[in-house]
């Protein structure tokens, strides 16, 4: 059994798969999940994965996202958006 | 120019008659609030024109958090800019909706600055529901409503806000303390209601007796709906009172509704075969004097309610019959402490098997109950068959004579 990423590692590994992605397919947070244990077999649970992408998140790198279900992105200028007035 | 507080053309009908009417509360607030007078304006563009011009926006939110904000842009922002932005904020309720009013008055206080100062008390799944906000405006607003001790709720693909009929607090029926167990389930699952990770929404909903006050039977993913394993207690000099002073006719109104036909009375005496009760509560709430639930209680668990979006509209259906909700636990029965297992097992399996945006329900019906069962490591039961009596899968032994039987 390979070395189980860090929940740094892990996380990078989600920002690829995320950025390789945008612009032509949404992921959702159990997709991402998918995605790593197939990546990390039999090192990677949903705990860390939790972990990996709240750190992400927190740190403003992906976003949450909402079009008819959640899904997860690099953060962008949605097309209903309306300029902000604040600027 | 026109007075924007008032809405004239369409919109004025709304204002007729002795009802409640939300334009007339939108004047009220345009008075003092520039989104609410061109909220007026807007909505009288849409009646005229038969249009919504609104445009739902899929990104706003907090930092951290992936639910509680629902964006929201209208799309002719050159004519009415005070409603560019309209989010909704979406407010955790406190259970059952207890407020101290300066706790009402310090939120109405911060929307009237940071918002339209317009509310929907309450939302559907009983948030509060903050209408109207920008974008700059929603973290500042976050940061106020935490320090008075509010969080936001769910939305999107979350653990929606958990929500409980009044229970114990006010209503005798209330069988386990619903009050309790809704804010301690809130409190337990608070990474599920603000990080999205399922494959759609999920909702708990927390009803003290059958009446379901809540409609968790109809509205939540997982419905508690408090019962009891013994008895109806009977009051036999009540009943006989109901029937002589209260002229009721207790043939007719409370054992000819029996949906089960378990009860009968003969002038004198009411018996009731609690074997084949199914709780519902029907003679409770005629005879509440003479009639009261058991002492034996808890509540049963259901699963899959849905309102139709992808597919048609379901009930939930019965998951665990009977879950003893506060101690004394005995080792054999299943308990509230059984109940973090249970759901972890649920949303597991739905989480790995169910599709974007499948609610569970559907998701039980996509791969069969007996599947869903097993895969979540509970044995089928009696209970959770739909009309057993008229289901020609189900046998019963009636208890008569051997040889006739074999006849
Ligand atoms: S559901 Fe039952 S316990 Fe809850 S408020 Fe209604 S009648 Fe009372
Ligand atoms: S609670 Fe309902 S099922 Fe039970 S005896 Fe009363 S009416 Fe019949």
């Amino acid at each position: 059994m390979a070395d189980a990423p860090t929940i740094e590692e892990l996380a990078e590994a989600m920002y690829k798969m995320v950025k390789d992605a945008a612009g032509k397919k949404q992921y959702k947070a159990m997709d991402i999940q998918k995605a790593m244990k197939q990546l990390y077999p039999g090192t990677v649970d949903k705990k860390m994965c939790k972990e990996s992408i709240k750190i992400l998140i927190n740190s403003g790198r992906l976003v949450y996202t909402y079009f008819g279900g959640s899904f997860i992105e690099l953060p962008h200028t949605e097309a209903a958006a309306n300029p902000d007035k604040a600027e | 120019m026109a007075d924007k507080t008032k809405a004239e053309g369409m919109l004025a009908e709304l204002k007729k008659g002795p009802y409640p009417s939300f334009i007339r509360d939108i004047e009220l607030a345009a008075e003092t609030n520039k989104m609410a007078q061109d909220l007026i304006g807007l909505l009288e563009l849409s009646y005229q024109e038969k249009l919504c011009h609104w445009k739902h926006g899929g990104i706003v939110g907090v930092m951290g958090y992936g639910g509680g904000v629902i964006g929201r842009y209208c799309d002719v922002p050159e004519e009415f800019p005070n409603v560019s932005h309209f989010h909704t904020m979406r407010v955790n309720q406190p259970a059952a909706w207890f407020y101290k009013t300066d706790a009402l008055r310090s939120i109405c206080d911060i929307w009237e600055r940071r918002g339209s100062s317009i509310f929907n008390m309450h939302g559907s799944t009983g948030d509060m529901v903050f209408l109207g906000t920008t974008t700059p405006e929603l973290e500042p607003t976050f940061d106020e409503i935490t320090k008075l001790g509010f969080d936001l709720g769910g939305s999107g693909s979350v653990l929606r806000t958990p929500s409980c009929c009044v229970g114990p607090a006010r209503c005798e029926w209330a069988m386990y303390d619903t009050l309790k167990v809704a804010y301690e389930q809130t409190m337990a699952y608070q990474d599920e209601l603000h990080r999205p990770y399922f494959p759609y929404k999920f909702k708990f909903k927390f009803a003290g007796c059958p009446n379901d006050c809540v409609a968790s039977i109809a509205r939540s993913d997982m419905s508690f709906i408090g019962t009891w394993r013994d008895d109806i207690r009977i009051d036999q000099e009540k009943v006989r009172w109901y029937a002589k002073d209260m002229n009721l006719d207790i043939s007719d109104v409370v054992v000819d509704r029996c949906p089960t036909k378990c009860m009968s009375w003969n002038g004198k005496e009411l018996k009731i075969d609690n074997r084949n009760c199914t709780r519902c509560m029907h003679c409770i709430n005629v005879m509440h004097l003479a009639l009261k639930p058991g002492m034996d209680r808890g509540c049963s668990i259901l699963l899959g309610a849905k309102a139709p979006i992808l597919e048609g509209a379901q009930l939930s259906s019965v998951l665990v019959p009977f879950m003893k909700m506060e101690p004394p636990f005995a080792e054999d029965e299943v308990t509230y402490e059984d109940l973090p297992d249970l759901i972890d097992a649920i949303w597991e399996l739905w989480g790995e098997e169910g599709k974007n945006r499948e609610r569970v329900g559907e998701l039980i019906q996509r791969i069969g109950m007996g599947n869903f069962l097993d895969a979540i490591g509970l044995d089928p039961q009696p209970e959770m068959v739909a009309h057993p009596r008229t289901n020609p899968y189900v046998f019963y032994d009636l208890g008569g004579d051997d040889d006739e039987e074999e006849e």
